[in-house]
C-alpha cells in the first residue's frame, strides 16, 4: 500500500461523501432553485474527486483518457444544464421569494419597462 | 483497502437511495430532473470507484457515454417538457 494508494482512497472518499451530500441537498432544501444548487456544484466537484482517484488508480492504463474526457465533459456541460433549469424553475416560479436575498431577473426587468421606451 | 471501497459503496448506494426520494416525490418535473441528473451523477461516481477498485477500464467508456447522455437528456427535457401548472403561463413575475 503505497502512498498513491492512500491518496486513491481519501479522494474516492471524499467524492462519495460530496455525493451523499448532495444527495441529501436534493431531498431536503425548500425549493427548486437549492436543489439546483446542491445537484450542480457539490455533485460535480465529488464525481470529479472520483475520478481524479480512479484515474491516479489506473495510472499508465490506454483507458485513463476516457475518464479525463469524462471529467472535462462534466465541467463543460455541467453549468449549461444548470443555467437552463435555474431559468426554467425562475419563469415558472418553482421558487420561494423569501428566500431570495437578491433578485437580479426582476431588477432588470423592472428597469428594461421603465427606461426602454420601446427601444427592445 | 478493503475498508475504503466497501465504505464508498455505502455512501453511493445511500446516495442513490435518498435521491430516489425527491425523483418520486417531487412536486413538479423540475425537480424530478434534477433529481435524475444527481442519480445519474451518483451512478457515474459508482462506475469510477468500480474502475478504481477492480482495475478494469471496460465500463470507463460507458462513463463517457453517461455523461454526454445525461446532458443531451437533461436539456432536451428542459426544452420540450410541458410545463405543469397554469401558473406558468404567466411570463412576468408578480409580486
Amino acid at each position: 500500500m503505497s502512498a498513491l494508494d492512500i491518496f486513491t482512497a481519501v479522494l474516492v472518499l471524499c467524492g462519495s461523501t460530496l455525493a451523499l451530500t448532495a444527495a441529501i441537498g436534493v431531498v431536503r432544501f425548500p425549493d427548486t432553485l437549492a436543489r439546483m444548487h446542491a445537484a450542480t456544484k457539490p455533485q460535480v466537484l465529488g464525481l470529479l474527486l472520483v475520478l481524479a482517484g480512479a484515474a491516479i488508480r489506473l495510472r499508465g492504463n490506454v483507458d485513463v483518457g476516457m475518464v479525463i474526457l469524462t471529467g472535462l465533459f462534466t465541467v463543460i456541460t455541467a453549468p449549461v444544464v444548470g443555467n437552463r433549469v435555474g431559468q426554467l424553475a425562475y419563469r415558472e416560479q418553482n421558487i420561494r421569494d423569501d428566500l431570495l436575498t437578491k433578485d437580479e431577473m426582476h431588477e432588470f426587468a423592472e428597469k428594461r419597462e421603465s427606461g426602454g421606451n420601446g427601444q427592445n | 483497502m478493503t475498508i475504503v471501497w466497501v465504505m464508498a459503496a455505502v455512501l453511493l448506494t445511500a446516495a442513490a437511495v435518498i435521491t430516489m426520494f425527491r425523483l418520486l416525490a417531487g412536486p413538479s418535473t423540475l425537480d424530478r430532473l434534477v433529481a435524475l441528473d444527481t442519480l445519474v451523477a451518483v451512478t457515474m461516481c459508482a462506475i469510477g470507484t468500480w474502475a478504481a477498485f477492480s482495475l478494469d477500464t471496460t465500463a470507463t467508456y460507458g462513463l463517457t457515454a453517461l455523461a454526454l447522455i445525461s446532458f443531451v437528456g437533461s436539456v432536451s427535457v428542459a426544452r420540450f417538457r410541458v410545463p405543469d401548472s397554469d401558473r406558468s403561463r404567466s411570463t412576468r413575475r408578480l409580486r
